[in-house]
């Protein structure tokens, strides 16, 4: 009876030590996002008074409409889901048909197409800034939009091929036999039946390539010039030049700019998680 | 190796029996060659032809306007020279022991920490996995508010009465590329622990279960059953960390610029500034070469290992 209680009690110590521990830690990841928030809803004066670390003494929505209005983080923001968006659905698509050809068919040298593929998006990016920035000045794209759409989907595409062929090999032929024999065509097979299948890792790296697509600067400086064009991130960097000091203008900035791929996350948390080691590469 | 980590009935590896070659008629239909080709023209627009065009850049002196003229190794002769350079290299590899080596370890740990299925044991992983979806750049800014002269760390070293350490970290030379250091780990954590839990997660319990019959102590299984297991995932955590710290831009970018006097300068931000705001294309060329060198070991085991895995 005695020895019973002992060890119930030691696993309560346990387990009290376990949320001790687990919660200082999660407690320490979360203080500077909430110091962020927190400050983000403060006035200039109140900071300016107490200091960035002081209990605020104030609440302001107004930080947030200076940073969307005056700091250009609408027009920002816009440009960043006018490039993401169409990234992450041509990429996917284009990638999910290279996997299919190459998971379903004897294609000539498709290991070595694979390879090359995947290749190509391991290299570092600093190798191909100089070209990919004067390569858009001869196509006449060079500070627009399109550039940044081509040049993400041009280097994220072989990682997805790489991830979705994986996947896509391991769906049985069986499935694939019984259609070539009921008739089906290449397209059928690909649209009817392996696109539905391979589902779950679609939505899996429909999530991951959002945030890094949404998160990126270093394209976005390379083949983007005027200021107007420039996705949250880069505007973010500008916002920090134009608002000096100014604590409160910028933490607002920053939490809009981090709001949509921490919904992304929070709505689709589960494929996120599922989708980063699927594809642990980068 | 991709999918090393994905679960394992999905793994066709471990069914031999539908066959190596599982895939339909013996011909290859236009149709699905184009499947091929499209997305293959557009990488090589955007990437194999850059890239060939970036390796050549490398040997050429270019001020981007006038065409580009070949040099032959003079940018590398060059580099020999270059003070900034060689800091820049250095704190490469110290950021890449630094940044790596920690991640990897408190990856480690906190994967540990958390892997049982416990209460609350999910809002504590999304709380440390939280940062990974924010950009570098909004990651940068918040902690660029702690650093400040009169930011939070201050504060706080003054109230815990360590007010003699107070400390403008960004614009000491001496602290600039420790403090970049600690957001990048502060998002990179999170992401390497996803990865060691679903590692983790693989361990067969039967063979926990043996070693403590046998007797084995906490300490002895982690050292004899946990870590040999996680080997497939080390290899993965090791080229993501090699392949981001040689990434990584953004972050040093928006907090110091590399500076001040080039104190938390990278490769990669070195490369960029030469060849965008100093506009010595050829030379930046170069230096982006070196970091290809650098990781291309790394490249070259990764594919070794999807090559492998391909079929």
């Amino acid at each position: 009876m005695s020895a019973n209680s002992t060890a119930l009690r030691r696993k309560r110590a346990a387990t009290a030590g376990f949320h001790l521990g687990a919660g200082a830690l999660a407690l320490l990841w979360l203080l500077p996002i909430a110091l962020v928030v927190v400050t983000s809803l403060r006035s200039f004066d109140d900071i300016a008074a107490h200091g960035l670390g002081s209990w605020p003494h104030s609440f302001t929505l107004g930080n947030f409409r200076q940073a969307w209005v005056d700091g250009g983080q609408q027009r920002a923001l816009i440009n960043s889901l006018v490039v993401t968006i169409p990234c992450v659905l041509i990429t996917l698509a284009l990638a999910s048909m290279a996997a299919f050809a190459l998971s379903r068919y004897e294609v000539p040298f498709r290991r070595s197409l694979l390879l090359l593929m995947l290749g190509g998006n391991l290299l570092p990016p600093q190798i191909l800034l100089i070209p990919v920035s004067k390569l858009s000045e001869v196509m006449g794209v060079f500070d627009t939009l399109p550039a940044l759409i081509g040049v993400q989907i041009g280097f994220g595409v072989g990682f997805y091929v790489f991830v979705l062929h994986g996947f896509m090999r391991s769906i049985p032929a069986e499935i694939q036999q019984a259609a070539v024999v009921d008739g089906a065509g290449p397209w059928q097979i690909f649209w009817r039946i392996i696109l539905p299948l391979t589902r779950p890792a679609l939505a899996a790296l429909s999530a991951l390539s959002f945030t890094w697509i949404f998160n990126d600067l270093l394209w976005a400086i390379t083949v983007l010039r005027s200021d107007t064009k420039m996705p949250i991130t880069a505007a973010l960097i500008g916002l920090q030049g134009q608002f000096v000091s100014m604590w409160n203008v910028i933490a607002a900035g920053s939490v809009i700019a981090a709001a949509p791929t921490v919904a992304v996350f929070l709505r689709f948390q589960r494929h996120f998680v599922a989708g980063l080691n699927l594809g642990a590469v980068k | 190796m991709a999918v090393l980590t994905a679960p394992d009935r999905t793994s066709p590896a471990r069914t031999p029996a539908q066959g190596r070659r599982v895939r339909g008629p013996r011909r290859t239909p236009p149709l699905v060659l184009a499947f091929v080709l499209v997305p293959l023209l557009v990488e090589a627009v955007w990437v194999f032809w850059p890239a060939v065009q970036g390796f050549y850049l490398a040997f050429t002196r270019w001020d981007g306007v006038s065409p580009p003229q070949f040099i032959g190794l003079d940018n590398f002769r060059e580099m020999a020279h270059d003070d900034v350079f060689r800091s820049a290299t250095g704190h490469t590899v110290l950021w890449l022991v630094l940044f790596g080596g920690l991640s990897a370890l408190l990856g480690l740990a906190a994967a540990l920490l958390l892997q049982q299925e416990r209460r609350g044991v999910g809002f504590y992983r999304a709380a440390l996995f939280l940062p990974v979806v924010f950009s570098l750049v909004a990651t940068a800014l918040v902690w660029q508010a702690i650093y400040q002269p009169d930011g939070v760390l201050n504060q706080l070293l003054q109230s815990v009465g360590l007010g003699r350490l107070r400390h403008a970290w960004l614009a000491d030379q001496d602290t600039a590329l420790y403090a970049v250091i600690v957001p990048a780990l502060w998002r990179q954590i999170g992401y390497v622990m996803v990865l060691y839990l679903a590692g983790l997660k693989g361990i067969d319990p039967a063979l926990y279960e043996a070693a403590k019959v046998d007797g084995a102590s906490a300490w002895q299984r982690l050292r004899h059953v946990t870590l040999p297991q996680l080997r497939s995932v080390n290899a993965v955590v090791l080229s993501v960390i090699v392949i981001d710290s040689l990434r990584s831009f953004d972050v040093v970018w928006s907090l110091t610029r590399g500076g001040p006097y080039h104190s938390s300068e990278l490769l990669s931000t070195y490369m960029y500034s030469t060849a965008f705001q100093s506009l010595r294309l050829g030379y930046g060329s170069a230096l982006a070469a070196v970091i290809f060198v650098l990781a291309f070991g790394v490249i070259c085991s990764y594919l070794v290992r999807a090559f492998r895995e391909a079929d």
